[in-house]
């Protein structure tokens, strides 16, 4: 059987995301680095994968996929019998509070944490500036997601129970970046249940071998 | 069986969504109205079902849930067998209906959603509708929907030959474009989209919104 292809860059998240949830559950998989600096994923070959010219995008024998978040649920489910077990649950209402956490990243996480690393990280590679601004009324809006977090975390080990799931490994990218690499440690590190999570979840061997990718090149 | 309890507000958006998905499945419910107006989504009742304060939430028995693209999967997927289908057959197709409802939820929504917020609400609270951000959104929404032209001239619906949660997902927000916000040219001026508009905002369920 032919491996599956995952066309990205693995500094970036949504391509992490995937790459994770393929260690997770043990499938081989090759990447094919696309050329974004040339304009690759804005040309008709990667266009023909993912119309919207985003990464990544999939590669499953007939199937193509893209958005990351479809993907991974895609991964957890045909491979459902193999690697860490449950990511959506065992039972129809697990996987409901699996989907709602995983929601609640796409909707309430995500937008802040990129607009954090777009000023911090993506302006100043582009030649362009940080408005410190933006980058205050992100950090707000974080904080009070946080907030919500360090409460559901104190009553349960993971975002949707007692196991780890697609909600929790949906998030690691953009933990990572704010642990490391836009200066937002503090957000984490001073919420004792969030930060006991990140700990928790930045060790498993699935996602350290990610990690170690998960560097923005240099200008 | 205790009825299911949808806690919104029947001009919502999201509300509107879970609705219109209970109603395709054909599951009897009760909708328990939050006044926004009044403030009652970001009381300790309410943010005891949703902590982030918004709507909608909903009860079903001992479970309690929110977000409201998170709700639909779940009743599609425990009302499997009653009214319609709403998720693919098999993991492929499913996958499919997955993609193009996070396409939805990731492209089409936020600058959609950004219209209806600077045309509804903005006056509301006092403010002016800030034309220039109308603009530029409604120019990020003909962007997608470029996209969507291009996939609906090959599949009858989004995900495949069938109606699926990922055109479901788009209802409450177009409706309000084309209605309530005088944007109907971006559907009409594109062929299948427009079609594709005609067939699902004419299902039964949704005419009776």
């Amino acid at each position: 059987m032919a491996k599956i292809k995952v066309h990205g860059l693995p500094f970036s998240s949504c391509t992490a995301r995937v790459l994770a949830c393929l260690n997770e559950k043990q499938v081989e998989y090759e990447l094919i680095p696309v050329n974004a600096r040339a304009g690759d994923h804005k040309k008709p070959q990667y266009l023909s994968l993912n119309p919207f010219g985003l990464f990544p995008a999939l590669e499953d024998g007939c199937l193509t996929l893209f958005e990351s978040r479809a993907i991974i649920k895609y991964l957890a489910k045909k491979y459902e019998g193999q690697g860490c077990p449950n990511l959506l649950g065992s039972t129809v209402e697990e996987e409901a509070v699996v989907e709602q956490w995983c929601e609640v990243e796409s909707h309430h996480f995500n937008p802040p944490c990129y607009a954090l690393v777009s000023q911090i990280i993506i302006n100043p590679l582009k030649g362009g500036t940080t408005d410190e601004a933006v980058v205050e009324s992100n950090a707000e809006k974080l904080s009070r997601v946080l907030d919500v977090y360090e409460d559901r975390l104190s009553k349960s080990k993971y975002l949707a129970g007692d196991w780890f799931s697609l909600a929790d490994l949906q998030h690691m990218p953009f933990l990572h970046y704010l642990v490391n690499d836009v200066g937002k440690a503090t957000l984490i590190s001073s919420r004792k249940h969030v930060n006991a999570w990140w700990e928790d979840i930045s060790s498993r061997p699935a996602w350290k071998k990610i990690a170690v990718h998960m560097k923005f090149p240099s200008k | 069986m205790a009825m299911i309890k949808v806690h919104g507000h029947h001009l919502s958006t999201a509300t509107r969504l879970v609705l219109c998905c209970l109603e395709e499945k054909q599951v009897d419910y009760e909708l328990a109205f939050v006044d926004l107006s009044a403030g009652d989504h970001k009381q300790p009742q309410y943010l005891a079902l949703n902590p982030f304060g918004v709507v909608p939430s909903i009860q079903d028995g001992d479970l309690t849930l929110f977000e409201s693209r998170a709700v639909i999967k779940y009743l599609a997927t425990k009302y499997r067998g009653q009214g319609t289908e709403l998720l693919g057959n098999n993991v492929s197709e499913q996958a499919l209906v997955d993609q193009w409802c996070e396409v939805e939820g990731q492209s089409f929504n936020p600058p959609a959603s950004t219209i209806l917020f600077q045309t509804f609400v903005v006056p509301i609270k006092g403010g002016r509708t800030d034309e220039a951000v109308v603009k530029m959104n409604v120019e990020k929404v003909v962007k997608v929907l470029d996209i969507y032209e291009e996939r609906l001239s090959k599949s009858k619906y989004l995900a495949g030959d069938f109606f699926s949660l990922a055109d479901l997902q788009h209802l409450p927000c177009t409706e309000y474009l084309i209605n309530g916000c005088g944007k109907g040219d971006v559907i009409s001026s594109r062929k299948h989209v427009k079609a594709w508009w005609k067939d699902i905002s004419s299902r039964p369920v949704e005419e009776s919104h």
